[in-house]
This record gives structure tokens, C-alpha cells and sequence, in this order.
């Protein structure tokens, strides 16, 4: 697997992982809020998100109709869509794209599942290496903690209940998840990850992910070339703000 | 219990073991207008009638993405590889909730086209038949499998004395192989033509002259149909 840099794409991608809980999503957000004030080309994209293939997903879930290889496939489905669709164009155009997950939380998932590993890891092969992988590992109880804490009824897919680990959702989820974990550790020195402390707190970490990517990064050559201009609509309310704003002031 | 003759193309599909499939799958493959949906008809109706329970399946019939698979299509937006896999997806909804439970319960079931279309399909618009490969080794070995050929100038005689106009997707129109539909359509129908042929090799069909009548088709079909069942 090679990465969107020995491929020659001119831009790159970062990708963070993690279970549920873990706070990757948080981490993202705010490097990707850094990133666009200082004004570099930046894209983000989020596991399960594509808008053709969501409809069949949210059936297969609500229904409770899916199976491990269908659950695998029609992740795969969606993950190709924004894959051919968005990512490789933005990379090809030099943009940096961050991803909230890729395509190891199928690899995690799916072989959780039973799913077999060459299977899942082929049919995602058509997938470059991210160029940078961030592995947000958290103890396990802290990362259960913070999802069961806030969100007290867990979806069946979410909670595993279709691998019949448990009757109970929370004893079910905690099982399922300790395998994801378990899997991700298993696969991060072959892909490179570089595992962040979850346990940390949010501002410290994300003062480390930030430092991580632009060491790793280049970013000035990321840089629009000129700030985008508004558009016209948005650009005359602007100034009619400016104008009304000056006017109190006088 | 003698020990079934069922087996996956690959690695199958998590907790189903091929040992405990009886019935038999039998494929009918082949283009548009090649006679497949009729002579499929008929078999279902000579298999029930001489009592062998049936049960048929077919491309983008699934519940779970048959819908949404055909409004993709019509609107042409999905790229090669989600096309790929969202196919992929419908054939194994149907495997998993159809074709496997039918075939514990010793059904016959009657697989109008199989994962070579999908292959075929694929592999003329350049995708890599490794990853076909391992993708489609979800799939059962049948039990038979019978390609219906039909030379690509009967093909389209057929098509549009049916239809008055050729198929969008049948024509391969979304490969740009020329701009009229009809000229698209032959020069697609000879490259699936190719396609089969290759995978022919591989995947063992039994190639069926079908430029011929229905029911002289249809008297070779259940020969062969009737000897497979027959080797229980």
C-alpha cells in the first residue's frame, strides 16, 4: 500500500482513527479549523457519509438487515463513492484532505465481524496509504465512559448486538469494542500509525497534532494563492453590514 | 448424511459452511435479448410441475439496494468502483437472505445471471479481474452454468424488435466507444462477448448456442438441467 506522496499526488492525506468515545472527531475538527485559518487548501470527509449510498445503509441499520458481509460491502460502497468522487480529484488538485476514519475501521470492524482479512483488505485495495495516520488510543473504559455517558441507548450495529455477544447492549458493546481495539493494535506498525494519547486532554493533544502535522507536512506549499473571493450575494451583504456597523459607531 | 458437493469460489461467507447446502444452483447467464428471462420461465414452470421446488434470483433484486442501485443508474453518477461494489452489495443480499436459506432447504434455485456478468461488465471497463476476484469470492460454485450466446447482430435485431431502442447500460454508452448508440452497442455486446470467453476459462460455463429457436434452446437446457439433478 502506497501512500498519496509516493504515488505523486500533490496533495495529502491525513486520517484519523479510533474507537467510538476516543475524542479523534474532536482532534480533526480543530485541526481542520487551524488549517483553513491559515488559509490552506483543506477538505474533510467522514466516515459513512456519502448521500447516494446512505439511504441504503440507514435501511440495511434501522432494519436490522444486515450482515457482516453485507455491512462490509455496502461500507464499501459508500467509502468508494467518496473516495473516486471527492478525494482523489481534491488530492489531485493539491488539496489537504482529512479524514474522520478509513479504511482500517473496516479492516477493525469487518474481521471483528468474521469478515476474512484478505477479503476486506482486497476490496479495499484500490485505496492509497493516508500520509499520515493518527491512532487515538484511549483506555477502553475511558472511551465506554464517554460514550454510554452521554448517549444512554446504543444502536444495534453500534453495540455489535448482530455478533449475539451479549443480550445486554452495554455488555455487548464493551466486548465488541475491546475487540476493535484489539484489532487496531494488531494492524498499527504495519500501516504506520502514529498512536496519540487519548487519555491526555483535548487541548494538549491537539497542540501535538498540530505540531505532528506540520513537521510531517509541508504546509506553506498547501497555501491558496489568493483568499477566495465571496460570492457576489454573500459579498454585498458583507459590505451592507460593514455600512450599517459604521453607522452606529457614528 | 452423504456430504454436500457445495463450495465457495473463495473465502464464502463468514459462519455459512458450503457442508450444510443441499439443492442446486443453476445459472443462467448471457445479454440482453439473448433469451434468458424466457427460457427461465419455462424451466420454473417445467421444475414445478414436475414437483422440484424453485426459487429465482436475479440482479438488483435485493431489498436492501435494489432501489437505490437503480436510481444511481439512471443518473449516472457513481464512479467504476462504487458501481462495482454496490452491485456487489445487491448480489449479496440476496445470497445471504435467498440463495444460501434456499438451498439448506434442498430448493432448486434458477440464477438469472450470476457474479461473470458483474465481472464481465467490469473487466471491459478495465477493472482489475484480481480484485473481482476476491471480491465475488463470496460466491457458491453452481451447480451449472449455462451462457447463452447470441452473436451481437442478432442481439440487436432482437433488442429493438422488442423495444424499438437499445439499452443505455447494454450499449456500454457510458464508455464512449462511439457517440450512436447502435455501433456502441455492438462494439460493447463483442467486447462482453470476450469478456465471458475469458472468464470462461476460469470459471467453466457451458456455452450454449442460443441464435437458435426457444424451444430448441429450451430442449438442450433441460437435458442438461435434468442429467444435474439427476447426479444427487
Amino acid at each position: 500500500m502506497k501512500t498519496f506522496a509516493e504515488l505523486h499526488f500533490p496533495g495529502r492525506l491525513i486520517a484519523v482513527e479510533g474507537l467510538d468515545g476516543s475524542g479523534k472527531s474532536t482532534q480533526i475538527y480543530l485541526l481542520k479549523r487551524w488549517l483553513e485559518a491559515e488559509g490552506i487548501k483543506v477538505y474533510f470527509s467522514e466516515w459513512n457519509s456519502s448521500e447516494l449510498v446512505k439511504s441504503a445503509t440507514s435501511k440495511g441499520k434501522k432494519r436490522e438487515l444486515l450482515t457482516p458481509t453485507t455491512f462490509s460491502l455496502i461500507h464499501a460502497t459508500d467509502f468508494a463513492d467518496r473516495y473516486e468522487r471527492h478525494l482523489v480529484p481534491l488530492l489531485r488538485a493539491g488539496y489537504i484532505v482529512l479524514c474522520d476514519r478509513y479504511v482500517f475501521t473496516a479492516f477493525a470492524r469487518d474481521v471483528t465481524r468474521g469478515c476474512p482479512p484478505e477479503w476486506v483488505r482486497g476490496n479495499y485495495s484500490f485505496a492509497a496509504q493516508p500520509d499520515l495516520t493518527m491512532f487515538f488510543k484511549a483506555d477502553l473504559e475511558v472511551s465506554l465512559n464517554r460514550i454510554l455517558e452521554g448517549r444512554p441507548k446504543l444502536k444495534f450495529f453500534e453495540a455489535g448486538m448482530d455478533l449475539r455477544l451479549s443480550t445486554d447492549p452495554y455488555e455487548s458493546f464493551k466486548i465488541f469494542q475491546g475487540r476493535i481495539l484489539e484489532q487496531y493494535m494488531a494492524m498499527s506498525k504495519e500501516f504506520n500509525f502514529v498512536t496519540m494519547d487519548a487519555n491526555e486532554n483535548v487541548e494538549k493533544q491537539q497542540v501535538i497534532v498540530r505540531k505532528l502535522v506540520s513537521e510531517r507536512i509541508d504546509l506553506k506549499k498547501f497555501k491558496r494563492r489568493s483568499p477566495l473571493p465571496l460570492p457576489p450575494a454573500l459579498a454585498a451583504n458583507r459590505e451592507e453590514e460593514k455600512e450599517i456597523e459604521e453607522d452606529k459607531a457614528a | 448424511m452423504k456430504k454436500s458437493h457445495h463450495r465457495f469460489y473463495g473465502h464464502g461467507i463468514p459462519r455459512v459452511k458450503p457442508e450444510d447446502l443441499g439443492g442446486k444452483l443453476i445459472v443462467v447467464e448471457g445479454a440482453d435479448g439473448s433469451g434468458r428471462s424466457t427460457q427461465i420461465a419455462e424451466l420454473v414452470n417445467w421444475l414445478e410441475t414436475s414437483g422440484r421446488p424453485t426459487v429465482q434470483v436475479g440482479l438488483k433484486r435485493s431489498t436492501l439496494v435494489s432501489e437505490e442501485l437503480e436510481q444511481a443508474q439512471d443518473g449516472n453518477v457513481l464512479s467504476r468502483t462504487t458501481l462495482s461494489l454496490f452491485y456487489a452489495t445487491d448480489f449479496a443480499d440476496q445470497l445471504e437472505n435467498i440463495i444460501l436459506p434456499a438451498l439448506r432447504a434442498g430448493f432448486i434455485v434458477l440464477s438469472d445471471r450470476y457474479i461473470y456478468t458483474l465481472m464481465a461488465r467490469d473487466m471491459v471497463r478495465g477493472m482489475d479481474s484480481k480484485w473481482l476476484k476476491n471480491l465475488y469470492g463470496i460466491a457458491p460454485v453452481p451447480d451449472a452454468v449455462f451462457y447463452l450466446s447470441v452473436e451481437p447482430e442478432e442481439l440487436v435485431q432482437r433488442n429493438l424488435s422488442k423495444k424499438a431502442t437499445l439499452d443505455y447500460w447494454e450499449s456500454g454508452m457510458d464508455l464512449g466507444l462511439s457517440r450512436e448508440v447502435f455501433d456502441s452497442f455492438l462494439k460493447y455486446q463483442g467486447a462482453m462477448g470476450e469478456a465471458f470467453r475469458q472468464l470462461q476459462k476460469d470459471y467453466k460455463f457451458e456455452i450454449i448456442d442460443a441464435n437458435r429457436s426457444v424451444n430448441c434452446v429450451n430442449k438442450e437446457l433441460r437435458k442438461k438441467i435434468g442429467a444435474v439433478i439427476a447426479s444427487e
